[in-house]
């Protein structure tokens, strides 16, 4: 049953072959089998799942459904549900439940998706492994002693080992991408402004992006078009036309431009790595591709601008966590201060703190033009590299990650490496592109997937790409023995 | 050695919208604590701020009526500082790029002297909740109510020399910001802020260090307060002591102001572009649009109300103290068909407006509405009544007893012009003063006035002066 695709599940629903209720029940199933030892879910919501199915059926049985109905979803731990618990991973909301759903959250109700749980993810969604979580790493379920990515570790872990369909992720500076690449299975995040942002705590507010995270490119189309639409709620949300984004899925690649950043295949990449992605791109010329070379010259000022740009944001973002209205809050405090101190102090984890501090120092006084506008400038800087290159191709191909996943505890002492793995995905959020992750093949036994960059609003495109080329390979529809 | 005084304000003018700055919430004041704060207001985890457009239209009017250049594209910025009544650990404000910039305005001292005073800026920002002390024994709470209502920071330049001319400053914007119906003006409230920077110097010598006085609800106090603080750092520097930069609050009980913090335990603000929220662009048909759908200004009026209506300078400056007021008047010649204009300024600025001051109240509540007075006045600009039984059915309408005519009617007080009953009323009196008509024939012609007040007294007031005076001076040359 996992491994159909969205569309197959689908019409068995509609045809009554199986129902909404067994689809979900089944899924729960797994999560109870596997989840205790993968550790990808927060909460998972039984009850609940098994009543939006029953109403699925009920709303398919009348013939009033749309293709996603009855499908289950998991919701990364960042996405607001009303009556939930909403932790982002973190200790600070381990008690919080949101009085509201995040607007993803809504569209994929009105639907009538099922919700199994809230899947697991670096603390405030801050970091490349899902390690930083309160509730400990989740593990990739090609390997359990190495890491999903992340921070959407937990959903891409739950989509690899099948104990979801469907789930959605945030990406801030690779957060879907990664541990798409990671774990194998197909992530995109849209163009900035495409999904609504409004429910979604926020990391690093002009960088972060929600999208869909599935087995196939396929599936992601179909699950974009229920997350993307423009929101009054949030002001950076885009007011444009409904995109129907499987409407390309089956166009030819014959005579697309693949533009590959000589920049992207230098020091650093893993050579395993760097073997996966140059037969992928040389599989795409296959299709009707042509591959010219491009050049992203300011590539390397990508991670150190973020490094700034997002922990100012968080550190401003994440003020509100002060243990006076919601969240941690220390007890026995002994006046204001120290009731601020002590709950920020023993609510957030360390990666959370040095963000912060990161982030504080780069917009106090006497250092703000050295560190934040300085930052903005270079990401303009690197925005502008990707202006100038999509005037050569379509768009742009490279690796994710410079490696497969790492082991856990492999770099959780070392943050400058742990920064450098976001080096090819940060700079499309600082342009705020949208861009592809889809499985390509091994390093170490350990999946590698291809990055696939493209103009602003080209997410149809870069799914069509997607879908063209997992029509002649197989990687995305390859699972971990232990969970086939 | 002499002390030069040297003050520039802040005000925040609460602007007038139905829902707060960034979310849907009502602005109503009063409510019970926390009933009008959604999710948006307390900071909630994932929520975010839509701007109400209303604030936008509100503010370039005021740029406007400054003559200040508005700002093409200005941005909301973060203002980051902890604190329990600031649900999101930041303000949203404005800081690099306001709204309106550069501006001034004009104020008039009491000597009739005039003076600009220049406005450095006006920006946009979301208002903080309050803390409530004593509602739980022992523990403080915070009530987000206020939280997210629009304020205008309105910062004069260091323009005022003295507690007289900050205190005009502040009551001519207090005026203005009312006349444009951006700002309800109440001080009670706190719709109608000002904060004071008070320093002295030495003449010649480069700006001192300056305090800020912080909530001042009357201008009275305003005025008491910075006269205290100025004579506070004038002895201690000439006692050889230093002014500390600080917040200072203003006992009104006491007359004195105490510190409540100084600078070096203020905050490192960190201000930085809010990403939830795009810059606000301006164009030129924005600023037109506004343009046209601006009241006229209070100065506008004046000269208007002296050249269309030939009122004096002194009736025009007391009919447009209020845009309330002015249009109560315009309302009142209308009704009256606009034939004496002057009448009506009288009736407004004396009768009307005395009765106001008397109960305090303002225009909208008095008694007797502009369709009253004009109905009364009318009745005076036909002959009637007379101006002094005019007042006692100005205080009949006042307690209401009904409109002028049904007042005249029930207490019998038209004006008696009918001559047999005049002559009748003069024959009366002549005949019961004979020596003082002697006096008058023999040149004391000043004894008219004794005579028509004897008649006016015998008619119980009702009878027409002008008919009394012709009938006298006829009867008396016989």
């Amino acid at each position: 049953m996992h491994n159909l695709t969205i569309k197959q599940m689908s019409e068995k629903l509609q045809s009554g072959d199986i129902t909404s209720v067994q689809l979900t029940q089944y899924y729960l199933d797994r999560i109870s089998q596997y989840d205790p030892e993968l550790n990808a879910y927060v909460t998972v919501t039984p009850e609940l799942a098994i009543q939006m199915a029953e109403e699925a059926d009920r709303r398919i049985a009348t013939g009033k459904a749309e293709l996603l109905t009855g499908i289950p979803v998991a919701h990364k731990d960042i996405f607001c549900t009303d009556g939930i618990k909403t932790s982002c991973s973190s200790k600070m909301l381990d008690n919080f439940i949101a009085p509201y759903d995040a607007h993803v959250v809504t569209q994929l109700k009105k639907i009538g998706m099922p919700i199994l749980g809230k899947t697991n993810m670096d603390e405030f969604a801050m970091g490349s492994s899902s390690e930083s979580s309160y509730y400990g790493p989740t593990k990739n379920p090609w390997d359990h002693k190495a890491v999903p990515g992340g921070s959407s570790g937990g959903a891409a872990a739950v989509i690899a080992a099948g104990l979801a369909p469907m789930a959605t992720g945030t990406d801030t500076g690779g957060s879907i991408r990664q541990p798409a690449s990671f774990c194998g299975i197909t992530g995109i995040k849209p163009t900035y402004g495409v999904v609504s942002r409004f429910g979604i705590v926020a990391y690093a507010s002009s960088f972060d992006q929600a999208g869909p995270m599935t087995r196939s490119a396929e599936d992601s189309a179909w699950m974009l078009n229920a997350m993307a639409g423009f929101d009054e709620r949030d002001s950076t949300s885009l007011e444009r036309e409904k995109t129907d984004y499987t409407a390309e899925l089956e166009r030819s690649l014959e005579g697309l431009k693949i533009g590959v950043p000589a920049e992207y295949f230098g020091e650093g990449l893993d050579a395993s790595v760097e073997d996966v992605v140059k037969k992928a791109i040389a599989q795409m010329k296959d299709l009707g591709a042509e591959v010219v070379e491009v050049h992203l010259p300011n590539k390397d000022l990508a991670v150190p601008s973020y490094y700034v740009l997002a922990p100012a944001e968080a550190s401003s973002n994440l003020s509100r966590f002060d243990g006076v209205r919601f969240g941690y809050r220390c007890e026995q405090a002994e006046d204001l201060n120290d009731l601020y101190r002590r709950s920020r102090s023993e609510g957030f984890g360390e990666e959370v703190k040095r963000r912060i501090m990161v982030g504080a120092y780069a917009l106090s006084a006497g250092y703000y033009d050295a560190y934040y506008l300085k930052a903005q400038k270079l990401r303009r800087m690197v925005r502008d590299d990707f202006v100038h290159a999509f005037k050569q191709c379509d768009v742009i191909m490279g690796p994710v990650a410079p490696t497969s996943a790492f082991n856990i505890g492999e770099k959780a002492d070392d943050q400058v490496s742990m920064y450098l793995s976001d080096l090819y995905t940060i700079p499309v959020n600082l342009a705020g592109l949208p861009a592809l992750s889809v499985p390509a093949g091994f390093a170490q036994e350990r999946p590698v997937g291809l990055h696939i960059v493209g103009p602003y609003f080209s997410e149809a495109k870069l799914l069509n790409i997607g879908h063209q080329f997992q029509q002649v390979t197989n990687w995305h529809k390859q699972m971990p023995k232990q969970y086939q | 050695m002499s002390w030069e005084v040297v003050i520039g304000l802040e005000i925040h003018a609460q602007l007038t919208t139905k829902s707060k700055i960034f979310s849907g919430a009502s602005t109503e004041y009063g409510a019970a604590p926390n009933s009008q704060a959604c999710p948006i207001d307390i900071g909630m985890p994932g929520m975010l701020p839509v701007l109400n457009q209303a604030v936008i239209g509100k503010s370039i009017m005021l740029g406007l009526a400054l003559d200040a250049e508005i700002g093409k594209r200005s941005v909301f910025d973060r203002k980051n500082y902890f604190y329990p009544d600031l649900p999101k650990g930041y303000q949203t404000s404005q800081f690099e790029l306001p709204i309106v910039g550069q501006g001034k305005l004009e104020i008039e001292l009491e000597d009739g002297t005039k003076k600009v005073i220049g406005v450095t800026r006006a920006h946009l920002e979301e208002d903080a909740g309050k803390s409530v002390h004593g509602l739980v024994p022992g523990q403080t709470g915070v009530d987000l109510n206020r939280s997210g209502t629009p304020l205008l920071e309105i910062v004069s330049d260091p323009d005022m020399s003295s507690a007289k001319e900050a205190v005009a400053y502040a009551k001519k914007m207090h005026e203005l910001v009312q006349y444009l119906g951006i700002c309800d003006g109440n001080m009670q409230e706190g719709s109608f802020r000002v904060d004071s920077n008070v320093s002295v110097r030495r003449k010649g010598e480069p700006l001192g260090t300056r305090a800020e006085l912080k909530n001042i609800n009357s201008f009275r106090f305003i005025e008491k307060a910075i006269e205290f603080e100025v004579e506070r750092q004038i002895e201690l520097l000439e006692s050889g002591g230093k002014v500390v930069q600080e917040t200072r609050l203003y006992d009104a009980e006491t007359n004195t102001t105490r510190s409540m913090r100084t600078k070096e335990e203020a905050n490192d603000y960190r201000y930085f572009p809010c990403p939830d929220l795009l810059p606000v662009v301006i164009t030129e048909e924005d600023i037109k649009a506004v343009k046209d759908s601006m009241p006229e200004l209070p100065e506008a009026k004046r000269q208007r109300f002296v050249s269309e209506f030939g009122l004096s300078e002194y009736d025009a400056v007391v009919l447009t103290g209020s845009r309330a007021l002015a249009e109560f008047f315009e309302t009142v010649v209308a009704l009256t068909g606009s034939k004496d204009a002057k009448l009506c300024a009288n009736w407004v600025t004396s009768g009307f407006a005395a009765a106001l001051n008397r109960d305090g109240l303002p225009v909208e509540q008095a008694p007797v509405t502009a369709e009253l007075l004009a109905g009364m006045i009318v009745r005076i600009m036909d002959n009637s009544i007379s101006g002094k039984i005019a007042k006692q059915v100005f205080e009949a309408m006042w307690k209401g007893e009904g409109t002028a005519d049904s007042i005249i009617e029930a207490k019998g007080l038209k004006q008696i012009t009918d001559s047999g009953v005049i002559e009748a009323l003069v024959d009366a009196v002549l005949g019961d003063n004979p020596s003082q008509v002697e006096a008058y024939k023999a040149g004391q012609t000043k004894m008219l006035g004794y005579f028509v007040g004897q008649v006016m007294q015998a008619s119980g007031g009702q009878a027409n002066p002008s008919q009394v005076n012709q009938i006298l001076v006829a009867k008396l040359s016989d």
